[in-house]
Formats: C-alpha cells, structure tokens, sequence
C-alpha cells in the first residue's frame, strides 16, 4: 500500500467512507453557505463517484480488512464480495446524481441549517457504505444505528412544524423496532460462541428451528426499514417530510441496504436458506406490492405517492428474493440467478428511477411551494426541461420498454413463466397467481404514473394564485439529467447489467447467467434460452424512434398547414377553468371505488338541502388500525401503569430502592 | 465459648458502639446532635480499623484508618456543622414517622442483617467476622433514616452514615478493598458532601425551606 496505485478496492472504500466524514465536518465547522453547496456537496458527488467505480473494480475477488477502530479487542472487520460490491455500486452510482442535484437544491437554506444538514447527509452517505462493507456483527449495528439516527435527523430538517416532528418519531420508532430484532437475529445466529464475526457465523451451524428464528427477526428488523407489510407505516409519513434529496437517497438507496441485509442473512450467513422462507418472502412481496401500488393510485400528495410507490417496488424486488429461494432450495439453480439477478437489476433500476422522481418532485417543490397534487398541473410549460427528465423517470417506473424498469420486471415475469414443475404442488398452482398478481402490480403502476405525469406536468395549472413557475437550475438539472441517462443505459445495455450481476448470482446461488447471455451477443438479452425468450432494447428503441419521428414528420406534412387555433368546443358550457379539468382524486376513482372493502374510505356526503355542500373523502390505512393502534393503547395502559409509581417524594424513592435492597437480599441469601 | 482475644473483643466493643450510634442517629431530632453523632461514628470507625490493621498487620489499613480519620472523623463534620450553622437549621427534625415505631422497624432489619451474615460470617476467617452483621445493619439502618427524615441535611448525614457502615462491613469481611478503589470512594463522598452542600442552597433559594416535600411540585403531571 506503498503507492496509491497499490491501494486494493476495499482500501479505497475506506478512504471514500473516511472522506465523507470529513466532507460531512467541513460543511458543519464551515460558516459559508457558497463554500457547502459549491464546493462540499459537488466533491461528496466526486466521491460517490469513485466509490461506483471501486465497486466496479471489486467484484473480481473478495478482499478482507481490518479496521483498527472501535472497541479494545474488537476491531472492525470490512469485507468486499461480489454481493456488497454490487450494492456499493448502487449506493455509489446513485448517488452521485443526488448529490449534484443538491448541491443546486440547497442553495437557498439558511446556513445554520445548511451546515448540520451537510454533516448528516455525508454521514448518512458513509454508514450506508460501511453497512454494505461490515463483516462482523457489532460494525453492522453501528453502522445500522448511524444510518437510522442521520435520517432521522435528515427526516427532521424542518423540525418546525410539528407533523414533521411526528413523522420523524414514527420513523425512528420503527427504526429502532427494526433494528432490536436485527440484533436479536444476530444474536441467534452466533450460536454459543461469543465471535460476533460474519466469518464465525458462516460456521455455525443451526439447528433448522433457530435458522428460521433467526430468519423470521431479520425479515422483521429489515422489513421495517424496506417498508414491507405491516412495516411499511414510516414510509408515507417520512417521505413528504423530509426534504427531496434526502427523500431520493431514503427511498433509492437505503431501502436497498435492507434488501441487501436480508440477502447478506438468509443466503450467506445462514447458508441453506429452507424452501418455505422463500414462500413467505414471495407472499409477503405480492401482498407488499399489490397494496404499495393500489395506494399510490389514490393518494394525493406527491411525495406520498411515490412513497407508496416505493413501497411496490421494494415488493416486486422481495418476489424476486423469494422466488430464488424457491429454486434455490428446490435445486434449479440456474432459474434462481435469474430471479435474483432480476431482484437486484429492480434494485439498482429503483434507485435511478426513484431517486430523480423524488429530485423531480423537490424541483416542482422550490418552484411552485406545492405538494397536492390536487392544486398543480399545466407545469410542462413552465418547466419543460423538468418534464423531459420527469418523463423519462415516469416512464421507466411504469415499466415501459425501452427503458430500465420494464427489463427488470420482465426478469422477474420470465423467472415466473420458465419455472417448470416445482416439488411442492402447492407452489406449481401459486407460482401463475403470483405471476398474474405481479402483471397487475405492474400494470397498476402504469396508471399511477400516467396520473402523475398527467396531474402535475400536464393540462393547465389549478392553482389560483399561480406564480409563474422556472425551470430548475442548472445544477439540479444536471443530477437529474444524469439518473435520466442512467434509466435509458440501464434499460437499453440489459446484456452489460445482467453480467455484471452475475458475480452475484454465482455466489449466491453458485449459477451464472453468463454462458447464456454471452451465446446471443451484446444486443439481445436472453437469460435462459433463445427459442424460449430474448428482448433487444436497442432494436426495439429504433422501432419506436423510427415510429415516432416518422410520425411526428406526417402530423408536421399533412397537419400543420391547417392548424387553426379555436375556443375548445364548450359543450354548452358558456366557460371552461382550471378546476374542470380531471383531478388527482378523479384518476383515482376507479380504483378507490374497486378497493373500498381493502382500504378504509371515509366520505362525507353533504345533505341533499344543503345549500353550500361540501364533499370530501380520504384514504386512511386500515392496517394502521389493525396492526398500529393496538400496540399503541397497550402500551400507553402499561405507562399509565407505571405512571404511578412516580410519586414525586423522594421518600418514596428512597424505600423503592430499600425495599428493593431487602428483597435481593432476603432472595441471596 | 471461644477465646477472643483482646483486640478481637476491642473490635466487637466497637461494632456495638457503632450499632449504638445508629439507632441513636435514627432518634435523634436535632440536627447538630446528628453531625456529631456522625463524627463520633467516623472516629469509633477510624479506631476499629486501626485495631484491626494491628492485628491483622495490613500496613495498608493503616492508610485507610488515617483517610477515615481524617476525613469521615474531621473534614466532613466540620463542613456539616458550617452548613448548619449557615443554613440556621440547629434544631428540630422533623421525622414522617413516630419516632418508637422507626425504632421497632429498625430492630426487625437487626435482626435480618444478623440473620443474612450469619452464613457469610461462618465462611469468613478473619478476626472481624462477627461484626459483618452489624455493619449490615448499620447500613439498612442509615438507609431507613434517609427515608424517613423529611428536611434535606439529615438525609445527607444518612447517605454518609451510610457510607460508613459499607467501609466497615469491606473491613470486617476482608481486611478492606484494596487500596485504589477506597480513596476512589473518599474522593466521591467529599465531591457528593460538596455537591450537595450546594444543592441545599439551591433547593432553599427555590423553595425558601429545606423541606424535600416541597420538591414534589417538579413532579410533571
């Protein structure tokens, strides 16, 4: 390590996680607001940067490091392996975009904000990467611990207004509900040794019962951070309270470092994973994504929406962890890199594709101060580079080929329609449910987009005191644009992704895709079998191109002679405003009308003889009331219980602990 | 019955005088008799490890005996009586509890103390075993006092005394902890006697009284 060129990949992890400490520091001790944005936040992009391309460089062999830090006789262990290079390469990719974006979205924060602002958002950059990097269970935890306390602190920027505070309380909650039972799974899984190193835990082996203890309280700590069902409540409430950025790295990439958890403990640290735990992951990710999308189409509020949409997306990523368990267990091993690899490929598409909707919706924020859904529209006009960009990220999100989220989704369709007759016979008649449930998730999110893009980007603006929206600024644009280019390359070179995955599946589920899709070439992505299915997004994106400008050139030659600019026809109505155009709440309807029964619809009807009626109705989480409110009024009666032992006389303190003194006495001896 | 020799029955003289003393501090209304009270409790304490340092030649209680001395039988007296007499609070303790029924509780924890020492006492050899019971007791006693005295001083003299009766039980089942960790407990009881000396200000200041009642108002409803 003499020269800088001798440095391994780890080492240069290490540096980047170190210097975004440091970036972190300088932005807090800084009292100028140019120097944070201009010059911190672009060099944390630098960083993020390097950090993708030294995950890039890492996959090729497992390197080991030992961290001379943390407690006497408990140094921190950091391992780099296929799995946490990739996921590293996520973080590092996409955050790179996000970063630029900030260094133009922050620009306007008071400095004293700007300052601690800067501190958390780095160090959240770094506990996420060192997540990926641990290798033993005490580092995890106290990289675990400081993502989750940093966003929260990120959540709360606006601690002024109270629902803010209360969103921030309910996340850290569920944060830290999380992560007890990720302890407690650890716990488990060290067996009866104290070596609290992943490399001790690889060796021990488990009974079957307390591999699935251990299993089960992982899904549970890493379901409550990857919002899946019943732990998805912080999500909705979290995302439209933090800022946008923030929001994009929340929603992108810290989900992801869950989905990477469950991965790092039920493929690597248990060893076997058993055939039923992939059942579960697959029903709840159905159920997790089919709720996750019927929400979206119904809220009202950007940001709750894509919450709600990340929510589905972190599903359709669980099916496909599920179903390569299911082949794993049931020996199909090449059928179980496709679905994995389809999972990851979902992952890091989710990070572009979320990451600059949530930049997009901080744009539309600055400029309009407006989150309901219900009081913007028309802003194509106002903002058309933002809707280009927008339009590329809706796109992609609704799945639409040629773009990255229909490749991955496709992954996932395939994995389900090549899967020949499994062992269990149950699981042959769940696996087309699963895979018609998925079409629907898929073809759901489809409308959810269109009524995004529609609502807020297109028609005329609802707003009634409409300031004149800008476009977004350079910097913020050029984050966005660069996840933009992201989506279209992911989507359009599958062939370099799925390899690149590769590395991943072989260590995973010890297959490779690569013979298969190196048989057909770069253009043509085939994961299994040419004669069974092949997709080329290059070919494809001609077509449409072609499609498009040629007939973009016959409306220009047949058309524009006679373009004649007229009042609409009014349909009897003597005028035509804003307000009568389509809603958020109208798109919605359909849906809301099919899943009263799931969802709890309140409405208020106003009476027939009421001469200024009002009507209104709101979507509230029926899960809330059957999973959240019992928790909550039992354990507000056992603090009321308790409640009572404080009396406030110090006497009665006192004989608290005497009475206690007596009573381990008398029990000692 | 057993031989016991001098020093052996030098040493029992003085646990009993200490138990004495405790049950004579749970008494007493006055507050000054309480600091003296607890001065003589800090030389009957320094006097019982001297004799035991002599017989048992540990050099090193010697040291401790010196340190209770200095501090348990002069410092910290001198400082209580200043306080007293600065917070002009001579007289009248009141106790939340008639003062013959603390006395009957206090005869039932004897009794406990005497009879929870008693395994300890057969497994220990040093010529202090017999003592561990009263030191016990002088503990739960002190302890019953903080309790049940309601004005801030006498409390803190029950912390203290209470302190003693730990001191004594460390030198009567083991020859003393070692050295480290007892100046670590001396230094913390002259910072705790200093704190507190400003606590009581700040709590007259606040409440115009010394009387702890008055502190449940911070109690948040």
């Amino acid at each position: 390590m003499s020269t800088l060129a001798g440095m391994l990949p780890i080492d240069w992890m290490m540096a980047i996680i170190l210097f975004w400490l440091l970036l972190g520091l300088a932005g807090l001790l800084s009292h100028n607001p140019r120097f944070i944005v201009q010059i911190v936040f672009p060099l944390g992009a630098v960083a993020a940067l390097a950090l993708a391309l030294a995950a890039l460089a890492g996959t090729a062999q497992t390197q080991v490091a030992t961290a001379p830090l943390g407690l006497p006789n408990l140094p921190f262990h950091l391992r780099l392996d296929a799995l946490s290079a990739f996921f590293l390469l996520l973080l590092g990719a996409a955050s790179v975009g996000i970063s630029v974006f900030s260094s133009g979205y922050f620009r306007a924060m008071p400095v004293s904000k700007l300052g601690l602002l800067c501190l958390e958002y780095h160090v959240f950059l770094a506990s996420m990467a060192t997540v990926l990097l641990a290798d033993d269970a005490y580092l995890f935890m106290l990289a675990w611990e400081t993502m989750a306390l940093s966003s929260y602190f990120l959540v709360t920027t606006d601690h002024e207004q109270p629902e803010v505070r209360q969103a921030g309380f309910l996340y850290l909650l569920m944060a830290h509900v999380g992560a007890l039972a990720i302890l407690m799974s650890f716990g488990v899984m060290l067996g009866a040794h104290g070596d609290d190193s992943f490399a001790a835990m690889r060796h021990v082996h488990l009974t079957s019962t307390s591999a699935s203890v251990a299993m089960l309280l992982a899904l549970v700590g890493f379901g409550a951070k990857a919002g899946v069902l019943p732990l998805h409540a912080w999500l909705p409430e979290a995302h439209p309270a933090a800022p946008s950025p923030v929001s994009a790295l929340m929603s992108g990439i810290m989900l992801k470092t869950a989905v990477y958890g469950l991965l790092r403990i039920s493929f690597d640290l248990l060893g076997v994973p058993q055939w039923w735990w992939g059942v579960l992951l697959l029903t709840l990710g159905l159920i997790t994504a089919l709720f996750g999308v019927i929400f979206a189409a119904v809220q009202v509020d950007m940001k709750r929406l894509l919450a709600y949409s990340s929510i589905e997306n972190i599903g359709i990523i669980l099916i496909g962890i599920g179903l390569a368990i299911i082949f794993h267990t049931s020996g199909k091993g090449a059928l179980a890199a496709l679905a994995l690899t389809a999972a990851l490929y979902h992952a890091l598409n989710h990070a572009f594709m979320k990451g600059l909707l949530f930049l997009g919706t901080g744009s539309v924020l600055h400029a309009t101060g407006e989150r309901h859904l219900g009081r913007l529209g028309g802003l194509i006009h106002g903002m058309p580079r933002l809707a280009l960009l927008m339009l590329v990220g809706v796109l992609a999100l609704a799945g639409l080929p040629p773009l990255n989220g229909f490749v991955s989704e496709w992954l996932t369709l395939q994995a389900f329609l090549l899967s020949p007759g499994l062992p269990q016979p149950y699981l042959n008649m769940l696996v087309p449910v699963a895979a018609a449930a998925l079409a629907l998730a898929a073809a759901l999110a489809g409308f959810v987009m269109v009524k995004f893009y529609g609502v807020v980007f297109l028609g005329r603006s609802r707003a009634l005191a409409a300031v004149p929206p800008h476009d977004a600024g350079a910097r913020e644009q050029l984050g966005m644009a660069y996840l933009a280019l992201g989506c279209v390359l992911l989507g359009t070179l599958p062939t370099f992704v799925v390899l690149g995955i590769d590395p991943v599946a072989a260590e995973l589920v010890g297959h490779s895709l690569a013979g298969n899709v190196r048989s057909t070439g770069w253009l043509l992505l085939t994961p299994m079998r040419a004669e069974r299915a092949s997709y080329g997004p290059l070919v494809l994106l001609l077509v449409i191109g072609t499609g498009v400008l040629f007939t973009a050139w016959m409306v220009r030659r047949f058309y524009h002679g006679r373009l004649r600019i007229a009042p609409a026809w009014d349909c009897g109505f003597p005028e035509q405003n804003a307000r009568m155009q389509d809603t958020a709440e109208g798109f919605g309807q359909p849906i809301r009308q099919i899943f009263e029964w799931f969802m709890g619809v309140v409405k208020h009807m106003p009476s027939p003889f009421d001469v200024t009626p009002t009507f209104h109705s709101s979507v509230h989480d029926r899960l809330w009331d059957l999973c959240y409110v019992p928790v909550q009024r039992a354990s507000e009666m056992l603090s009321a219980q308790i409640g009572r032992l404080q009396q406030g006389r110090i006497h009665v303190y006192l004989l608290y602990s005497f009475v206690t003194l007596l009573v381990l006495l008398a029990f000692v001896q | 019955m057993t031989h016991i020799p001098f020093t052996g029955q030098l040493i029992n003289m003085c646990a009993s005088l200490l138990l004495l003393i405790a049950f004579a501090m749970l008494s007493q209304r006055r507050v000054l008799s309480l600091v003296h009270l607890f001065a003589m409790q800090g030389l009957i304490l320094a006097f019982s490890t001297t004799v035991v340092a002599y017989s048992s030649h540990q050099s090193h209680l010697y040291f401790s005996a010196g340190l209770t001395l200095v501090l348990k039988g002069i410092i910290l007296p001198v400082i209580l009586h200043k306080l007293v007499r600065r917070l002009d609070i001579l007289w009248d303790v009141e106790t939340l509890f008639n003062i013959p029924t603390i006395m009957l509780v206090g005869l039932a924890l004897v009794v406990f103390a005497f009879n929870l020492a008693a395994p300890i006492s057969h497994m220990a050899g040093t010529i202090t075993r017999s003592t561990l019971g009263v030191a016990m007791a002088s503990v739960l006693l002190s302890f019953l006092m903080m309790i049940t005295r309601s004005k801030a001083v006498p409390q803190v003299v029950g912390f203290l005394a209470m302190e003693n009766g730990l001191f004594f039980a460390a030198t009567s089942a083991t020859y003393g902890m070692p050295m480290v960790v007892e100046l670590g407990i001396a230094l913390d009881v002259l910072i705790a006697m200093f704190i507190l000396g400003i606590f009581f200000f700040q709590i007259r200041v606040a409440f115009d009284s010394l009387d702890l009642k008055h502190m449940e108002q911070l109690k948040d409803d």
